[in-house]
């Protein structure tokens, strides 16, 4: 039976549809083919990967950390990645997980910025339209089934006010005075809490910095994927300001003394 | 004006350098009863003339809301204005959903004038035929912006078009230096008394014939309107307290105090 | 509804397979409708696995006569929010004035149901003053089905606090149902219908309990309440923290009461 009422009484020919009465759906595609469309795969899994990201707010603006390994799998590949990217003079964007889609998203931010820039009317895009757009760019990707694999948390400082604000792989959005991303969001989200919320107003940059090693510290000492080499940004009045890459001074004599794992057994 | 041998294509200039076709469409906008847009430090307001085709039609409505932020009035063809129009809430409304934030009012009326553009110099298409006063508040304060067919878009402290725009024109000049101290009442005073200009002999602006498009925070006749001042139209019976303060055109003193009954004053070219 | 698409608990330490498109964030939303108001709530917690953030609001007010909850899969309930007001925005360059509450509801089903083989993982509930003056709630499910009610519950704790709201001894709602069910106690006469005040404190007592039992749910409330036209503020002005967040002068009046939740 033919539901379609407009069919009723017509003669059916399925190859020409000469009356335009299929539903648009249903109508054969005629457009360009992409002969190798079973062989194109969307990104199942991320491949050169980040770990965390840290943020918190204080008191002159937003503070960020992120270390520079891109690891392949369990390989520490790539060891002078930035993961920390400023975007004009009000923003970082700090990202985990997929490299290539990270590097990807920054062009697509610098083109960006590059129109805004050209238009030359005073206008510019701030910390929470970066954020709204990146949100839409990854909430679109996902509901393509293609998603850019990667949490980012998007910094900022503009007209007096601080943003963070954090937008992952489904388009999933936060915000807060401490974000933290990959391992970061278990291991230092709730040391940093304890150290913020409440004196977002009060720590200085010399106690949010110390915060902020004493965390990358603590992921380095757990995190497998992590590094002992880092950058922090900040984003205040006077703009942002990316730190050279520095390293954080760990102790491992310790571990001489642990018994229980591998192979000693005394 | 004349036919002309150039005048039938509009993408062929003719020997003086002009192409005809666009020049015809400035003549629409001309066609179009008169619109009247002005800007002070702190709000933007437009005023146009309303026309109906006889006793027993309604008015022609002559604004339109963009966004809270932004606001247009036309003169020329309505149905020209109603794509341009929509074509600027889509705009407007892309900007919120992409960026969260208010479409910068310049942006949106170079996006109308590259449209118009188009239609200068492609093949087979034809200018619009409307001009718009936009009224627009973001983050650099109050704007007035005209629009025309010719794909020019300028910013200023007040303009008119339409019908007899050049009387109100006139009227502006005389008066814009003293627009950006003005308070919101002074501004639509002053926005009624240009208008006027552009009516015939026998006519009066009244409550029918009349709309106030107002950007800013609200004025002592409005009630209920949202501190950011969003854009609103006003038309009918409230717009009469503004109506009561227009000065006579012969009153010889502008500083005398608004007549009570000057509902019935002639006005005169 | 959570049966008809597997959501993945991958460990995020690990590169996992993208396996849905889909997120649970938790939290609960609730609606109570009156003769002549309601009151919307949800907390503000948003989950993402063990992680969570302390302030995501997911009320909204649409117009002076509609909030908005939703719950669910939050970047699904944002958009679908952003999606409902550009098509308010629309109605109003249309018509000049807001849309009715009747019909945002059915304007939320055909928008639901238009993707109803890519769902929007999202509870809503729609809920607001109807142009007779009545309170009213719509409820929907992720595809558009959608029903008018009184009083009801969405969301992670939807479980407990649909029932402690339903027997409460003295409620009030459709007596046709909840009347005849259940058999009062009392020889006095039951109030037809409760005032807002104790709406408001069974909404916050039942927000508290479901913070108790639910990790879901907590760290703070936000409630609306939605005043037909010409109604008195029964209260609301003395209640701390309550504020108008109202921006037409139709006639109906909005406030936001905002209050604490357990953090832990």
């Amino acid at each position: 039976m033919d539901h379609f009422p407009t069919n009723w009484g017509r003669p059916r020919n399925d190859a020409f549809d000469a009356y335009g009465t299929y539903p648009l759906a249903q109508r054969p595609y005629n457009g360009p083919k992409d002969t190798f469309e079973a062989g194109v795969q969307r990104t199942q899994q991320p491949i050169v990967t980040g770990t965390s990201v840290l943020a918190l707010k204080y008191k002159d603006g937003i503070m960020m950390a992120a270390d520079n390994l891109a690891s392949y799998g369990s390989l520490a590949r790539f060891k002078d990645i930035q993961r920390l990217h400023p975007v004009g003079n009000n923003t970082v964007i700090g990202a985990g997980g997929d490299m290539s889609d990270f590097q990807y998203i920054q062009s697509l931010l610098d083109s960006l910025m590059i129109e805004e820039f050209t238009a030359q009317d005073g206008h510019s895009l701030g910390p929470a339209e970066l954020h709204e757009y990146l949100a839409q760019v990854m909430y679109g990707r996902r509901s393509k089934i293609n998603p850019l694999w990667n949490s980012l948390i998007v910094g900022g400082f503009k007209d007096g006010k601080r943003f963070l604000s954090y937008v992952d792989l489904l388009g999933t959005t936060y915000s807060a005075s401490t974000l933290a991303t990959g391992y970061g969001a278990y291991i230092a989200q709730p040391l940093l809490r304890k150290a913020v919320e409440g004196y977002e107003d009060v720590l200085t940059e010399e106690q949010a910095e110390k915060i902020m090693t004493e965390c990358l510290k603590v992921l380095f000492y757990r995190d497998a994927r992590s590094l002992n080499k880092y950058q922090i940004a900040t984003i205040t009045t006077k703009g942002v300001n990316l730190s050279e890459s520095r390293s954080l001074d760990t102790t491992w004599s310790f571990a001489e003394g642990i018994r229980g794992y591998g192979a000693q057994t005394q | 004006m004349f036919r002309n041998t150039y005048d039938s294509d509009n993408t062929v200039f003719s020997p003086q350098g002009r192409l005809h076709q666009v020049e015809y469409a400035l003549e629409a906008v001309k066609q179009g009863s008169a619109a009247v847009g002005l800007r002070s430090k702190t709000h933007s307001i437009l005023l146009a003339l309303k026309r109906s085709s006889g006793e027993l039609a309604s008015y022609q409505q002559k604004m339109y809301r963009i966004d809270d932020h932004v606001g247009i009035a036309i003169a020329g063809l309505t149905s020209d204005a109603r794509v341009l129009s929509n074509f600027m809430r889509q705009q407007a409304m892309s900007s919120k959903m992409v960026f969260n934030r208010p479409a910068p009012v310049n942006r949106l009326v170079s996006a109308i004038a590259d449209k118009a553009q188009v239609n200068t110099q492609e093949y087979g298409r034809r200018p619009y035929g409307v001009g718009f006063l936009v009224i627009g508040l973001d983050q650099s304060g109050p704007h007035l912006y005209e629009f025309s067919p010719s794909g020019n878009s300028y910013e200023y402290y007040a303009m008119s078009i339409g019908a007899r725009s050049q009387s109100a024109k006139t009227y502006l000049e005389k008066h814009y230096e003293s627009f950006a101290d003005c308070s919101l009442e002074e501004l639509i005073t002053h926005g009624l008394h240009a208008l006027r200009e552009t009516l015939q002999q026998d006519k009066a602006l009244n409550v029918n014939n009349t709309s106030i498009g107002i950007l800013g925070p609200a004025s002592v006749h409005e009630t209920g309107i949202a501190p950011s001042g969003p854009f609103r139209i006003l038309e009918g019976d409230t717009i009469q307290p503004f109506l009561d303060t227009m000065i006579p055109k012969d009153a010889p003193a502008p500083a005398a105090a608004p007549a009570a009954t000057d509902e019935d004053v002639q006005m005169q070219e | 509804m959570p049966d008809m698409v597997s959501l993945s608990r991958a460990a995020s330490g690990q590169p996992s397979q993208f396996k849905t498109p889909y997120s649970e964030n938790g939290g609960t939303i609730l609606a109570v409708a009156g003769s002549r108001f309601c009151v919307v709530a949800g907390d503000t917690r948003r989950t993402d696995g063990y992680s969570q953030t302390r302030y995501a609001p997911k009320v909204f007010r649409l117009t002076d006569k509609a909030v908005l909850a939703v719950n669910g899969f939050s970047a699904d309930g944002n958009m679908f929010v952003n999606k409902v007001r550009q098509q308010l925005e629309w109605y109003r360059h249309g018509h000049a004035r807001d849309m009715p509450l009747h019909e945002i509801a059915r304007l939320m089903q055909t928008m639901l149901y238009a993707r109803r083989f890519f769902p929007y993982y999202v509870s809503n509930i729609l809920s607001g003053i109807e142009e007779d003056g009545s309170g009213a709630v719509y409820t929907f499910d992720s595809v558009g089905s959608y029903e008018r009610d009184t009083c009801r519950v969405a969301g992670a704790a939807q479980s407990f606090m649909q029932p402690y709201l339903d027997n409460q001894d003295d409620w009030y709602t459709r007596p046709s149902v909840h009347y005849k069910n259940q058999r009062s106690t009392h020889s006095s006469s039951r109030p037809t219908q409760l005032p807002l005040s104790s709406v408001l404190s069974l909404v916050m007592d039942s927000f508290v309990n479901a913070s108790e039992r639910h990790v879901e749910v907590g760290d703070g409330l936000e409630i609306y309440v939605v005043l037909a036209k010409g109604s008195s503020l029964q209260g609301l002005e003395k209640l701390t923290g309550a504020q108008e967040v109202t921006a037409t002068s139709d006639g109906e009046r909005v406030f936001t009461v905002r209050r604490s939740l357990r953090r832990d």
